[in-house]
């Protein structure tokens, strides 16, 4: 781990220099052995993570097993629809207990020894039972172990591997409203679903590099180019709202949460519910009274932030909400320091009619994932910049420091970097040991 | 009974080696980047599905696809690819499409085809591969050759790991 004397991320890794209006990152935070260790230690085993939505597990019964921050995880809902995550790891010999991705489970039988574990985490079944004394599990201890904390905020379930983390609402500052419009979308208010099928996939770049450039308004222009040709190829012209509308700004929401936000200003559609001129007069009226609907519910000034607005929201550390052509849902976590893994899903009202259900995927896909018409392109450059990495001997910084000087006036431009620097912040004071 | 049914019913019976040879053109287009004339073989509906790794037999109007197009944004993504600004695919790396275990099914004019395929990627040091199987609707034209209304390639991997994404046509 640290080893080396006087090891101290802040003094090298971060210049935050306010007076000047000059932020800096060092290369080798991208590139860094030592580094990537620190984060895992003082990062994510220490942050809230998210880990899935309540309705994967709506019904008594089902499960979803994934890994959260490379630990394999079990979430379920038991027969008393008791929500739990337990490790996925026998407590005989550690082999993983459930081996599909998701389904519909009574009981989770490992299959080297055949330990059986009930919905509710309790050792029920152990093959020859009778050379066990009793105090081998007098105390529980080899039920299945549920992780050290765990919480739900409308619908989305984090957990946490420090027992002694602070509540989920208190961590999530003033990312929980975002989170809770995200949660608020459709007409019938009957809450959220993830969309079947999963875009599970990867990067050859450091993890950090998909937190900046998730909410990154500066480089729509030249890494998108083609995105803005096919609108522009579909509707005429690409529309132009930012003049009349302002392009939006950047908020830093506390605990190294922020969010990139405009309303109007963009040129593309939305589900919910924002037509494009191409779209058809059916589904144009559609989304009016999914628009009227939320009025009703959410109030008109909520309605037209939500309906009529985009919102790129990063939870620190690993959580990606992009509320833009579609709702995504978008974690991801590195394995080493020039490799992470993501894995994104599609979030939609519950009860939507199909016409906006499948208006819902095919706009997700004009813009977003790896067969979209933009993601790849946003991985080309973050594997660019991790190329460009092996070179941090001779260039050793990266420059973050636009808007720094108007960063903490009203409205923070959206193309400014006050984002980035939010999260660079906290990651510097979290890895020189800060409480979470 | 309209003139278009009466034509479907006479359409002339295909051999699986006209498909092949029909499906080995379309690979050659996509290994040549000849990606405009690939969208021209599609019918003025047709549609270029990847379903998601998860849900192989998904339906895309209901579950999150990697790749969901109509004939406009089939035509679009041919046209994307063709420019220096389309990132991923700058320089254009190298494929080689192979395609192998050709079935075909015919009804009047509408042809199933099932066929496994393999297509290896090369770009700046990195050689991904992408094994699947095809499932097409081809229409057959009287004139010869084929129209495709639907081309469904599905990708016989667990994730999109190692390959990241999927920015060439399959």
């Amino acid at each position: 781990m640290n080893q080396q004397a006087g090891f101290d991320p802040i003094s090298w890794a971060v210049v935050d220099d306010r007076a000047r209006g000059v932020f800096r990152v060092h290369r080798r935070a991208f590139v860094d052995q030592q580094i990537f260790e620190l984060e895992r230690e003082r990062i994510f085993s220490r942050c809230w993570l998210y880990a899935g939505h309540v309705s994967e597990v709506a019904e008594a019964g089902q499960f979803v097993a994934r890994p959260v921050a490379g630990r394999p995880l079990l979430i379920n809902r038991d027969r008393d629809g008791r929500l739990h995550v337990f490790y996925n790891s026998c407590t005989h010999r550690g082999a993983m207990v459930c081996r599909e991705n998701a389904g519909r489970a009574r009981n989770f039988s490992c299959a080297y020894h055949g330990w059986t574990f009930a919905d509710d985490g309790r050792l029920v079944h152990q093959p020859i039972p009778e050379s066990y004394a009793p105090a081998c599990n007098a105390e529980g201890e080899l039920n299945l172990r549920e992780v050290p904390r765990f919480d739900e905020f409308c619908g989305f379930i984090f957990v946490n591997f420090d027992a002694n983390a602070i509540a989920l609402a208190d961590y999530l500052a003033e990312a929980g409203d975002y989170l809770r419009m995200a949660s608020e979308h459709g007409s019938s208010g009957a809450g959220m679903e993830i969309l079947g099928g999963t875009q599970t996939y990867c990067a050859k770049a450091n993890w950090k590099l998909l937190q900046e450039n998730s909410a990154d308004g500066y480089h729509a222009d030249t890494t998108h180019a083609t995105y803005m040709d096919y609108i522009k190829a579909r509707e005429g012209a690409v529309l132009n709202l930012y003049a009349a509308k302002g392009f939006g700004r950047v908020r830093n929401l506390g605990r190294g949460h922020a969010v990139s936000e405009s309303i109007w200003g963009t040129p593309w559609g939305r589900p919910c519910a924002r037509a494009m001129p191409s779209w058809s007069d059916d589904i144009k009226s559609e989304l009016d009274g999914v628009f009227e609907s939320m009025v009703a519910r959410l109030g008109r000034e909520r309605a037209d932030f939500i309906c009529h607005g985009d919102r790129n929201l990063l939870i620190f550390p690993n959580l990606v909400v992009n509320d833009v052509t579609s709702l995504t849902v978008r974690t991801f976590y590195p394995s080493a320091p020039d490799y992470f893994e993501i894995t994104a899903w599609a979030l939609g009202p519950k009860a939507e009619s199909q016409r906006l259900r499948d208006l819902r995927i095919r706009n997700y896909l004009e813009f977003l994932g790896p067969g979209g018409f933009a993601t790849p392109d946003d991985q080309e450059m973050l594997e660019l910049c991790q190329k460009g990495y092996q070179a941090h001997a001779g260039v050793e910084w990266n420059d973050l420091s636009r808007g720094m000087l108007t960063e903490d006036g009203d409205s923070p431009a959206k193309q400014d970097e006050l984002q980035m620097r939010t999260f660079w912040r906290r990651w510097r004071d979290l890895l020189a040991g800060a409480e979470v | 009974m309209g003139n278009a049914v009466l034509a479907e019913l006479k359409a002339r019976s295909v051999s699986r080696a006209e498909v092949e040879d029909f499906l080995f053109h379309e690979a050659d287009l996509l290994d040549r980047w000849a990606l405009d004339d690939w969208a021209q073989l599609f019918t003025d509906d047709g549609e270029y599905l990847i379903p998601p790794t998860d849900l192989p037999d998904g339906d895309p109007g209901k579950h999150l696809f990697l790749v969901y197009d109509d004939r406009h944004r089939l035509g679009e993504r041919a046209k994307r690819l063709g420019k220096k600004s389309a990132h991923a695919e700058f320089p254009h790396s190298r494929t080689r499409h192979l395609i192998s275990n050709v079935r075909i099914a015919q009804e009047a004019a509408v042809v199933t085809v099932h066929c496994s395929f393999v297509v290896y990627r090369s770009k700046q040091g990195v050689n991904d591969v992408y094994p699947g199987h095809s499932i097409y609707r081809l229409i057959v034209r009287q004139e010869g050759g084929f129209a495709i209304r639907s081309k469904r390639a599905v990708l016989d991997v667990d994730t999109l790991r190692p390959q990241g994404k999927v920015s060439i046509i399959l």
